[in-house]
């Protein structure tokens, strides 16, 4: 068992979706409540990452992150080294990756909390940020427990996107995913199968859990996968 | 410049606005609500809640300007648009609004946070108390019942101590009985606190009730505003008889009261007729006001007997002019107008025109006793 993987699969679970909570959250409550017209580009920009070949988000993730680009040279003159092929490059990469299983189940909670619950509280003299701590939230724990798992569980299993930007570096970006690619390419099959069983096991107790929160997870995704 | 404080006018609620959602619905309304009920009625579609929503700030106005007392709320031209927030109103919605997951004690302290603790709670019982819910603090809005959910809703509005009281069909749900006790608590707290309560409701013997001043909203125009009576009497506007649903309105005097038979007799004002009408709450020499459908008016050529309706009076007929398929006819019967509804053919049969003697026939369930407001 390669627990330097493990460990570091799970950190990197861990600070992906904590992040993706912080920032998806404002994210998915625009969502639910803007008017604006042109609301469903950001959406799509959003579900983005449903659609394409993790290799294809992987490819432009590291360029955009190379020394050519302005963000990569940004980055280096600011740290020192360049963001591909290190943990936080793989970060960077899985946040966006996983961006839609955090804000899909979350923006699917928010915009079922009644309306007037919200109008309600703005009567009663409430700030937005208070009407969102002390009713939006509360009735929406299911949703974001739910982008919660299941970005934690994405990030957990990813791989393409991992090969393309963190490459396979022990320690640094090497992940259960590329741990077990590497024992089948070593032909080690029991390597592998303890691996594999893991990950799958924690996906399916995630994913019973998440089904047994909510059951309409899926209802505002793009298409049915 | 504006007098300054001038006493019941401090808290009066101005609204002018215009609010267009789409091509096929705009809402222009333009009225004044002082301390007490105004009921605004109308058929559903016809932009009730939307004039609410626009007080409120939910909805935006296209142009105007609401104002309560010396504070504007929304005004197009000055580009003033206070937030939702800050505009200190109560608001009873249709389906109440109280936070499910949230006890009762923590709905109605919800609008009073920054308060003292100690006083919040306080001030939560008092209301939960005047309106006969303190039992209930404890349990969850899906625990209790739906006319103590409405009880719960009012207190949570009105602990805040709001400028106006906006209450979109607040009690439609309820029965009868639960629902006159709700607005008598409401009356009660009102009487206290003199802020200007607008009532929408689609319930014509509710708006009949309960208002001081009623005001007639068809698709998205205001018919007519004003006292109940004034509603009724100026421009006798076929809409607005549909809306109200009754063309008969009138002021009178309670003369004696009959409680084993259940009725009662009224002197109408301005005029000799007197009507048994059912026994009501009045006493005698009580203000009443009474409300009678034009269809449900018969007229005889020549004094009737054998009946088992109790009015009968004599009258001449003033007018008539035909309205499709009826005739519209105006009796005065002692110098109060009856407006009578009547086939064309009756009207050949009995022979009726201009300046012709006639009786007035009237059943005494076809008088609808409605209790006129400021007790």
């Amino acid at each position: 068992m390669d627990w330097s993987a493990i460990f570091l699969t799970i950190r990197l679970a861990l600070l992906v979706c904590a992040i993706l909570l912080v920032a998806g959250t404002p994210i998915a409550l625009w969502l639910s409540f803007t008017r604006w017209r042109w609301k469903f580009f950001v959406e799509s920009v959003v579900a983005l990452p449903l659609v394409l070949p993790p290799t294809v988000l992987g490819f432009y993730v590291l360029v955009a992150m190379g020394s050519n680009s302005p963000i990569g040279r940004w980055y280096q003159s600011l740290t020192g080294h360049g963001l591909p092929f290190t943990f936080e490059g793989l970060a960077i990469a899985s946040i966006i990756y996983s961006l839609p299983f955090a804000v899909q189940p979350m923006a699917a909670a928010f915009s079922q909390v009644d309306r007037n619950l919200i109008n309600a509280s703005a009567m009663l003299g409430a700030s937005r940020i208070r009407t969102f701590i002390r009713i939006v939230l509360p009735l929406s724990v299911s949703g974001v427990v739910t982008g919660f798992v299941l970005s934690f569980a994405h990030t957990l299993g990813e791989f393409g996107v991992v090969l393309m930007v963190g490459g396979n570096i022990p320690g640094v970006t090497r992940t259960i995913s590329i741990a077990i690619y590497d024992h089948v390419q070593a032909l080690d099959y029991a390597g592998a199968n303890h691996m594999a069983i893991l990950l799958m096991a924690f996906s399916f107790v995630t994913l019973s859990i998440t089904y047994s929160l909510n059951r309409r997870v899926w209802a505002v995704w793009p298409m049915h996968r | 410049m504006a007098s300054g404080k001038g006493g019941a006018n401090d808290g009066r609620l101005s609204v002018r606005i215009a609010y267009r959602t789409s091509n096929s619905f705009a809402l222009e309304a333009e009225f004044e609500a002082p301390a007490g009920f105004t009921m605004i009625l109308g058929p559903s579609g016809g932009g009730k809640t939307t004039i609410l929503n626009c007080i409120a700030g939910f909805a935006r106005p296209d142009a105007g300007r609401i104002s309560l007392g010396q504070r504007v709320l929304f005004d197009s031209a000055e580009r003033i648009d206070t937030p939702v927030a800050q505009r200190r109103l109560g608001y009873v919605f249709q389906n109440l609004a109280l936070f499910p997951h949230l006890t009762v004690a923590q709905n109605v302290q919800y609008g009073i946070a920054k308060m003292p603790a100690e006083e919040r709670r306080a001030r939560m019982m008092a209301m939960l108390e005047s309106f006969r819910v303190a039992h209930l603090v404890a349990r969850k809005p899906g625990e209790i019942s739906g006319g103590e959910r409405q009880r719960v809703a009012l207190a949570r509005s009105i602990v805040t101590n709001p400028t106006a009281l906006l209450l979109d069909e607040p009690l439609v749900a309820l029965d009868n009985g639960t629902r006159s006790k709700i607005l008598d608590d409401l009356r009660a707290w009102n009487a206290a606190h003199e802020i200007p309560i607008l009532y929408v409701t689609h319930s014509p013997e509710e708006a009949f009730a309960l208002g001081e001043r009623v005001l007639v909203l068809e698709s998205g125009r205001i018919l007519a505003q004003g006292m109940p009576q004034d509603v009724l009497a100026t421009p006798r506007h076929e809409t607005i008889a549909q809306v109200v649903g009754f063309e008969n309105v009138f002021e009178a005097t309670v003369r004696s009261i009959a409680e084993a038979q259940g009725t009662m007799i009224c002197q109408l004002d301005g005029s000799t007729a007197r009507l048994e009408v059912p026994l009501g709450h009045a006493e005698a020499g009580a203000r009443v006001r009474i409300a009678i459908r034009a269809g449900d008016i018969i007229v005889a050529a020549e004094r009737p007997h054998g009946l088992s309706a109790r009015n009968s009076f004599p009258g001449r007929v003033l007018s008539m002019r035909r309205e499709g398929v009826r005739v519209v006819v105006m009796i005065d019967a002692g110098g109060a107008p009856f407006e009578v509804h009547l086939t064309p053919g009756a009207i050949d049969a009995l022979g009726i025109e201009e300046g012709k003697e006639v009786w007035l026939v009237i059943k005494t369930y076809s008088c609808n006793l409605v209790e006129p407001s400021g007790r």
